[in-house]
């Protein structure tokens, strides 16, 4: 019941006129984010984070977490018109959207999409209220062995749930780790790994990386594939809406599972992305129409996008209640929460309720303006489209300079983004994972600080991570996450020589 | 978009990957070394600065053998990209790489119109017009929201000491 109450104080915090505001402008500035073809929910929010620094935390990650939500929705809208998904999560929704939009019927496509995103969300932030404070208050007990665990174990989920070769994941990783690990030792106070480098005493600000590899990444790779953006007009009128929010329920057990399926993958750090594909995967395999799915079924826009968006909210639990964060965008709101002066973690709901209410209440309220925002607004963000990348590459380069500069007001920093640019072109190209690589960044000092406190308490004895019941529940989950594509196999194989025989 | 037709050359994706997992692995290498520079036994208090990044570099040297392993016994003929999406490729990352190497010197603004300009009128080729008021615009429109509204200082140069702003 207190949690009812505290949210009732959270939407007191959220509803005051400037955070209205802030909400509006982040939901705008994140449907064109989203839209935008090398703008992505990480690097947008990273690059708008020091517009930030002067305002008061609450209002900042409002703003922040808005900006996330509309990129979210935005995300959809040129999967189904033009075909292109403007983010990684929304690969899945082009598949049975684009065909809709096609058949004329891009706006029950875009309804369909934008409602389920929202039904998605909804689902995802009534878990985080109910659940956060548990595991928060449950994480409060955590010692460093635990707490090393619980990222032990996010990470291992990386490896064994994303769809890149395992060693490509565990090698990106690692060389995040290794650069969060440069310039000043946290606890020996020594300085590591800067080779006399007077740049390199602060180490690397993961925001940087975040601009460098997600923006300017994005847009080498948009470049080489010579984009031209083709696709059909949008026009939502109310009768559309009303007619598509008629024929919706009869997918609430697709939305459900959706739902369901987005809110774990988004707990365990796999993301919105592969959310997105399972559930489209699923939903063809149980649905009865099935068979028309890819062809302009709109069960095909709903399962993704549902998905997509749980996943995506869903990824702010166990950063809020354990700072943990559960995709690349969730770790620069993180990374915020660093810079605003608040220490992510179970101590945020006892310090901070505020805060924490306030953004969980603005959860509520931001989807929900998302959503109207979305639905009356389609034809100008569309129209953001046909504004040729020659002209949207030079501005998203020169916002990236920007974004990159204004971190620590060093223009080193914004060469530093360039290489991280070209590195990321080559390593995705190369299909190597991006998003592991940047929650190493952020969680490297805090992960190797728990890992040396808890061999310092055991002597430099590993036993320390499996000594009691809690600890050893973790660490087994994380061994379990890191060899599930190997268990996986072994049992298909186990199954098809017992079918055999 | 991406079908190459098969008269299409570039460099293999097979030699592409290997070499960035060489990259990787020299990363690695690297790591290893500062780490041991920084010591990676137990001090008097506890594991020292070079402990943990030392066991880092270890798995990313392994990580990019096994990768480098794993390319050459699967790698195909597939191209990595044309010859000329690579083009288009420099073609953005060299004119960035003059706009942030210049921008300590002209500041971020000059530089940004330069870019701008640059990219609309040689790369888009578009009329001036539509060139000047976009590159002129955008840092126009960035001052006032970065310096005035959210006061959020951007690298100046000597034009606007000149302008005295």
């Amino acid at each position: 019941m207190e949690e009812l109450v505290n949210l009732f104080h959270g939407f007191a915090v959220a509803l005051q006129p400037f955070n209205i505001m802030v909400m509006l402008l982040g939901i705008v500035l994140g449907v064109i984010i989203g839209v935008l073809p090398g703008l992505g929910g990480a690097n947008g929010v990273a690059i708008l984070l020091p517009l930030t620094f002067s305002m008061p935390p609450t209002s900042a990650i409002i703003m922040l977490s808005c900006i996330y939500w509309g990129a979210l929705f935005g995300g959809a809208i040129t999967s189904i018109l033009f075909n292109i998904p403007g983010e990684p999560w929304s690969v899945a929704t082009t598949f049975d959207g684009y065909p809709m939009a096609q058949q004329g019927k891009a706006g029950e496509a875009l309804t369909a999409a934008f409602t389920s995103s929202f039904v998605g969300a909804l689902f995802a932030v009534i878990m985080i209220t109910l659940v956060a404070p548990l595991v928060a208050s449950f994480a409060l007990q955590f010692g460093p062995a635990e707490k090393f665990a619980v990222y032990f174990l996010a990470f291992c989920s990386f490896v064994g749930l994303s769809k890149e070769p395992p060693f490509k994941t565990i090698a990106a990783m690692m060389m995040g780790f290794a650069l969060a690990a440069v310039g000043l030792d946290s606890i020996t106070g020594q300085l590591r790994l800067t080779f006399g480098f007077t740049e390199l005493l602060n180490g690397f600000d993961f925001l940087i990386a975040v601009i460098g590899l997600f923006g300017i990444g994005e847009i080498l790779i948009t470049m080489e594939e010579g984009l031209a953006f083709r696709g059909g007009k949008a026009k939502i009128d109310l009768k559309v809406v009303l007619q598509t929010w008629k024929s919706l329920p009869k997918y609430w057990m697709t939305m459900l599972r959706s739902c369901f399926i987005g809110c774990w993958m988004g707990i365990t750090p796999a993301g919105a992305t592969p959310a997105s594909f399972m559930s489209y995967g699923i939903a063809k395999r149980v649905s009865k129409n099935g068979k028309n799915f890819g062809k302009g079924e709109i069960e095909g826009v709903v399962a993704p996008e549902t998905a997509a968006h749980a996943a995506g909210t869903a990824a702010l639990l166990p950063m809020l209640s354990l700072g943990v964060p559960g995709s690349p965008t969730a770790a620069v709101l993180l990374g915020g929460l660093l810079i605003w002066g608040l220490q992510p973690g179970p101590m945020l709901f006892v310090e901070q309720k505020e805060f924490v209410w306030g953004l969980i209440a603005s959860m509520y309220l931001g989807n929900l303006f998302g959503l109207i925002v979305v639905l009356t607004c389609v034809p100008i963000f569309a129209a953001i489209l046909r504004v040729p990348f020659s002209i949207i590459a030079p501005l998203i380069l020169v916002l990236c300079a920007i974004g990159a500069y204004s971190v620590h007001s060093s223009t080193f920093d914004v060469m530093l983004m360039l290489v991280f640019g070209v590195v990321g072109y080559l390593l995705k190209k190369c299909n190597y994972p991006l998003a592991p690589l940047v929650l190493a960044i952020v969680l490297g000092d805090k992960a190797e600080e728990a890992f040396r406190q808890s061999l310092l308490g055991s002597q430099g004895s590993l036993g320390i991570f499996f000594s009691n019941p809690l600890v050893s529940t973790i660490m087994v989950l994380g061994l379990i996450a890191l060899f599930w594509s190997v268990i996986q196999e072994g049992f298909t194989r186990l199954k098809t020589r017992t079918a055999a025989a | 978009m991406t079908t190459h037709s098969s008269g299409a050359a570039g460099p293999k994706h097979k030699v592409v990957e290997a070499g960035v997992a060489l990259l990787i692995a020299i990363f690695g290498i690297v790591v290893i070394v500062g780490s041991l520079k920084a010591g990676i036994n137990w001090g008097a208090e506890g594991p020292r600065a070079g402990f943990f990044p030392f066991y880092i570099g270890l798995f990313i040297i392994v990580s990019s053998a096994i990768n480098f392993w794993h390319v050459l016994r699967d790698g195909d003929g597939e191209l990595f990209a044309e010859w000329t999406q690579l083009r288009q490729v420099m073609s953005v990352v060299i004119p960035t790489a003059i706009y942030v190497g210049a921008m300590p010197f002209t500041g971020l603004y000059l530089a940004s119109i330069i870019f701008i300009g640059y990219f609309m009128r040689w790369l888009g080729k578009y009329r001036w017009v539509t060139v000047l008021a976009v590159a002129l615009g955008m840092p126009i429109v960035t001052y006032f929201i970065f310096e005035r509204y959210f006061m959020v200082p951007l690298p100046k140069g000597p034009i606007e000491d000149w302008l005295g702003i």
